[in-house]
């Protein structure tokens, strides 16, 4: 049963790396498999996904940076309006508690799941060409 | 042209003004900063690939926040995570490595039908 527990533990961490280092949302993953097989407090699975993620996101940057994805021009300052909205956001969860959290997170993955899904190829097509 | 110029200023306003709600999402949820981070990196002006890498480097400073203010609040500690990331590394190298080479449309459908199962699991848990 160890082993079995290990091996899941392995694949969804793997998973979420992957799917994390391609900026889709790795946390997700790690969350899901946190709180729905291995039982854990859904804040504590916040905690964990967050602190998770940090040496992810470095290797992916190094990766991406060398070959010149990144835009920094437009990161720099979003980075200083995000930590911002970090400092009201886990104040927030504080408030809120495990329970509501976890509904929150759902309804939030099903949203953005549904918008992914329906998104219009028109868009995407109009939102490249305003890109060049 | 001045006019396109103008709406693309608007377009940056816009994606400065939604940081502060990626920012919101990442502590109040622990994830997820980075699927809104996307479109409106996409929005101001980033090609889908830079707009996935551009979001990293946009998520890890508010992860390490985040994370720090987590750790402040005794919701989480480090023993709790570290477990799970020898197997984070190895998939961040898959992932970043695979971003350049995968699909668009293929990379966002089946990522969407993954999360919407999962959001349907976690309500009714």
């Amino acid at each position: 049963m160890v082993q079995i527990a290990g091996v899941y533990m392995w694949l969804a961490g793997i998973l979420s790396g992957i799917i994390g280092a391609m900026g889709i949302g790795g946390g997700g993953v790690l969350i899901i498999y946190l709180t729905l097989m291995a039982g854990v407090d859904q804040m504590t699975a916040q905690g964990i996904n967050l602190l998770f993620f940090i040496p992810c996101a470095v290797i992916a940057l190094v990766i991406h940076s060398r070959k010149k994805l990144i835009v920094w021009r437009l990161a720099f300052p979003m980075i200083l309006g995000g930590l911002v909205g970090v400092a009201v956001g886990a104040y927030s969860a504080q408030l809120i508690g495990p329970n509501m959290l976890g509904k929150i997170f759902s309804a939030f993955l099903i949203f953005i799941g549904l918008r992914q899904l329906f998104a219009r190829k028109k868009d995407r097509e109009s939102i490249k060409k305003s890109s060049r | 042209m001045t006019g396109v110029k103008i709406i693309n200023t608007q377009k940056k306003r816009f994606a400065y003004l939604g940081s502060v709600l990626v920012g919101f999402i990442n502590g109040l949820l622990g994830a997820g900063g980075g699927m809104l981070a996307v479109p409106l990196l996409e929005k101001a002006g980033a090609q889908q690939k830079q707009a996935h890498a551009t979001s990293i480097a946009l998520i890890l400073p508010l992860c390490i926040f985040s994370a720090t203010l987590y750790l402040i609040n005794g919701k989480v500690t480090l023993s709790d995570a570290v477990g799970y990331l020898p197997a984070g590394a190895v998939g961040a190298v898959i992932g970043a490595l695979l971003l350049s080479r995968i699909k668009d449309s293929w990379l966002r459908k089946i990522f969407a039908l993954f999360i919407i199962w999962s959001g349907v699991r976690m309500w009714f848990r």
